[in-house]
């Protein structure tokens, strides 16, 4: 973990962190994280889903609580209790998703949270929002009912919310996720004039553009670290450009003496091999919270790994969903050796050795409530020898577990520990036994290692490379471009649902992929 | 977390050591149930004080009548067999995460078919296969009654805490409808459906009065315990009630299932009404709902849908609604104490519970 970069405690901070770790149940959110928030600055946090933003943020409003380390408000250590006491300390928040109540007017949204006995002051409210309004040069509707806003002006409210509470700090989370090219400038705009009346902003986003173009100073986070800070005057000495490709480097680019940097073995696949899975033109239509899938086409053959790089969100889950049969398809042809399985449900698919490994795995992979050992065969329940006349037979399940337990080398307690209190590592073994076990043809792997340590990574890694290895056709879904090339074979590139671009994994892969990631043909 | 310790060779070894946290286990259980119980009839006590009644005499009144006298006795333990027949129907629900709170409709429209279909099957074949058959048509009515919120929940995920309750009004409504002007008995006045005769009746146990129902309520309710844990059928059950999502990554026909849910839960209430007509009653008279339906729901909870459990809690609920009963009528108690009683004490042992769990989480910190 370098500590380079980080800025020792300034007094110009309004709001510091120092070594702030943050740990749920098999994840660390954050590592031991140091950031300095000062007035007059956009402080960008960039990074992708699951770098640890969001739980950041969390913290700095009074949501959650760090287990290491502590947070300085003015200098002081302060925790910060509550999301009420995060306003009085002047730490106001715009979430990703709006928190307005779209029945009630934009004025009555402003003085919710007042004291219940005083009668609501709406010549006071309206009097200071006309002076905020007047300096920041915007002007908001105050009679108007929040759902007759638009995203960008119910965005505005958000912020003048905060204003209007003396917010000192402003965090916005994703606050450009929901808006139109448009309202992203005029965003950009606001912001630049509230730092230039002493404010301080974060400013969260995994967009690199907006990073590039709005921020002050950038901290780039991946996997819970924070990899890096890019300060004000190295800003001011690049081009945007540059900085561009120099986030783009600590995002995506190889660190030195990376324990996880393995060489890739050489292997040959026979390209004189019939496909094992073979999709045309798959497409999935888009849903209100997930981008679809336009016309994706792909072959893998036996022994080969296919990896899919990409920005998150842009389609991954939708496209190991539809193969797997858990998400519709409105078109498209898969073909499992040679014959086609899109009509077939999950369960079929499965049958014929197509299998999924999820990267949700407590959320859809295992009962969390349930035993180690009937969670290995969740996706066989009633199948012999297991059940005869479905009726369970403990003994056989209990005995094959065992050795399930052993060959996988899951560390439990005993069998009938319940899932969900095994580490993230034992919860993905379970996994990775159950999708691996017998007639297996072709894997899914999603995010395999997201959120696991180093050991359960590398040993997850050699399980994905084994398998390829015996004959079976490989698709690795992953974010951390590392590990799709320390793996794959060749590496596709997933953006706003489709495709944009397949790259053998030669020596120039690493900027080929890159390019393609942030949208630049390779 | 130290779980991470345990060698995965010994996971075996370490299932029979930890035999003495079991028993720890069950005695914790045991205390976690019953201290709160006790508790509540503390608390119910301190409100029959307040309404001027001695809460002493009324639990002993209570517990004379439903237990310990031999009319008593008999009686609650013929009150059970709808009460049985009903939890079974919860449990399969409510294990597999679907609340169907449409019992009372369920009953009763089972209920009725079974009385209009019984005097009249009687006359034409064997006594048994009449009963058979009435109790096939109950179950079927009563699964019909129920299709509507299934559909609606597996296909458009409508909530059916809503719609099983609305059904169930309807259906009360509609049982009443059925008997006032469909299966009226035209040989009296009081608006009701034709009485089965005692002797085609279900045979009563030996020399008591207490009804062989209850031999099928224990029956349906072990076999629905037994499914629920020993086969796979029930296991998918379960996995649909624990983790939705997961039941559909494992390719389980999730919309086929909820159907199977709601069409068991039904049925099995359906044949809780014929049970209550076939074996006791002998006819429905207008207006006759007795709500055991929603009388059950507490006694499953505090069962946490075990079945076996579930026997004990029914036969407590069936002592204490055949005594309050009697108690209602000598100590001017109403009917309805029965009820508070059970839900003080569903209250008790959720915040015993809530405060069981914190108490465990600060240790754990």
């Amino acid at each position: 973990m370098s500590n380079l970069s980080s800025s020792p405690v300034d007094s110009r901070d309004i709001v510091a962190l120092e070594g702030v770790t943050k740990r749920f149940p098999g994840i660390v959110a954050n590592d031991s994280i140091d950031l300095s928030i000062r007035p007059g600055e956009v402080h960008v946090l960039l990074g992708e889903n699951g770098a640890g933003k969001s739980t950041l943020i969390g913290m700095l409003s009074g949501l959650q609580q760090p287990d290491e380390g502590r947070i300085l408000v003015d200098g002081r250590p302060t925790p910060i209790t509550s999301p009420r006491h995060a306003l009085a300390l002047g730490i106001g928040t715009v979430f990703q998703h709006m928190m307005l109540v779209p029945t009630l007017t934009v004025a009555e949204n402003l003085l919710l949270g007042g004291s219940w006995w005083q009668r609501p002051r709406t010549d006071e409210l309206e009097a200071r929002v006309a002076e905020i309004t007047g300096s920041l040069g915007i002007t908001v509707k105050l009679h108007a009912k929040v759902s007759e806003l638009s995203l960008g002006e119910q965005q505005q409210v958000e912020i003048l919310r905060a204003m209007v509470r003396n917010s000192r700090l402003l965090i916005l989370d994703e606050s450009t996720s929901m808006l139109t090219p448009k309202g992203i400038e005029e965003l950009g705009a606001l912001m630049r004039r509230l730092v230039e009346q002493g404010l301080a902003i974060v400013f969260i986003t995994h967009k690199l553009k907006e990073a590039a173009a709005f921020g002050d100073r950038i901290s780039v986070l991946k996997l819970g670290r924070k990899v890096r800070e890019i300060p004000p005057e190295r800003f001011a000495a690049l081009g945007e450009q540059e900085i561009i490709s120099e986030i783009v480097e600590l995002m995506f680019g190889k660190q030195k003496d990376d324990p996880e940097a393995v060489e890739r073995p050489a292997r040959a696949v026979d390209a004189q091999a019939a496909p094992l899975l073979q999709v045309a033109g798959l497409t999935v239509a888009p849903t209100d919270n997930a981008p679809g899938l336009s016309s994706i086409s792909f072959d893998i053959r036996p022994g080969e790994i296919l990896g899919i790089a990409g920005i998150d969100g842009n389609g991954q889950k939708q496209l190991a969903e539809a193969l797997a049969g858990q998400r519709v398809a409105t078109g498209g042809l898969v073909r499992l050796a040679g014959t086609a399985i899109e009509a077939l449900s999950v369960g079929e698919r499965r049958q014929r050795g197509l299998r999924y490994l999820t990267d949700d795995r407590l959320g859809e992979g295992t009962v969390g409530m349930f035993p180690v050992s009937i969670n290995f065969f969740l996706k066989q329940v009633g199948a012999a020898p297991f059940w005869r006349s479905g009726v369970e037979q403990r003994a056989e399940i209990d005995r094959r577990a065992a050795e399930l337990v052993r060959e996988y080398d899951v560390r439990t307690p005993s069998l009938k520990t319940p899932v969900a209190r095994l580490s993230g590592g034992n919860i993905q073994k379970v996994l990775l036994a159950r999708e691996l076990a017998e007639g297996a043809k072709v894997v899914i792997f999603n995010k395999p290692t997201y959120g696991l340590d180093l050991a359960n990574t590398l040993a997850s890694r050699q399980r994905i490379r084994d398998t390829a290895a015996r004959g079976l056709a490989v698709l690795l879904i992953s974010t951390d471009l590392e590990e799709l090339l320390s793996m794959c074979d060749r590496i596709a590139v997933i953006a706003n649902g489709s495709l944009v671009g397949t790259v053998a994994n030669a020596d120039d892969a690493r900027t080929r992929v890159g390019r393609l990631m942030i949208g630049l043909a390779a | 977390m130290s779980i991470d310790t345990a060698p995965a060779a010994g996971a075996t070894a370490l299932d029979v050591t930890s035999a003495g946290a079991t028993r720890r286990d069950v005695m914790h259980r045991l205390l976690m149930t019953l201290g709160p119980i006790l508790a509540a009839l503390v608390i119910a006590g301190c409100i029959l004080l307040a309404v001027g009644v001695d809460p002493l005499a009324y639990y002993g009144y209570v517990l004379e009548k439903g237990l310990f006298s031999p009319l008593g006795i008999q009686q609650t333990l013929t009150r059970m067999a709808p009460l049985l027949f009903l939890a079974a129907g919860l449990i399969v629900a409510f294990r597999a995460g679907m609340w169907n709170l449409g019992g009372d409709g369920q009953f009763l429209l089972g209920a009725v078919t079974a009385a209009a279909s019984a005097p009249v099957l009687v006359q034409v074949m064997p006594s048994w296969l009449a009963l058979f058959c009435s109790f096939l048509i109950a179950m079927v009515v009563a699964m019909i009654w129920s299709l509507v919120p299934a559909l609606l929940r597996a296909y458009q995920g409508v909530n059916e805490i809503i719609t099983t309750l609305m059904m169930t009004f309807l259906g009360t409504s509609f049982a009443n409808v059925l008997v006032k002007l469909v299966f009226r008995d035209p040989g009296t006045t009081v608006p009701q459906t034709r009485t089965l005769p005692v002797e085609d009746r279900l045979p009563r146990l030996f020399e008591t009065t207490i009804t062989s129902g209850l031999l099928l309520g224990l029956a349906a309710i072990i076999i629905v315990h037994l499914v629920m844990t020993r086969t796979a059928f029930g296991l998918k059950l379960r996995i649909v009630g624990a983790n939705p999502r997961a039941a559909v990554h494992a390719g389980l026909g999730v919309p086929g299932l909820t159907i199977a849910v709601f069409a068991i839960s039904a049925g099995l209430a359906g044949l809780a009404g014929a049970v209550d007509i076939i074996g006791v009653q002998g006819n429905v008279r207008a207006d006759w709902n007795p709500a055991y339906g929603l009388a059950v729901i507490p006694a499953v909870f505090l069962a946490r849908m075990n079945g076996f459990a579930a026997i004990g809690f029914v036969f407590l609920l069936s002592v204490l609604s055949i005594g309050g009963e009697s108690a209602a009528r000598r100590l001017g108690v109403p009917n309805h104490f029965t009820l508070v009683l059970v839900s003080i004490v569903l209250i008790v042992l959720a915040l015993a519970e809530y405060v069981d769990h914190r108490y465990h989480q600060s240790r754990k910190a």
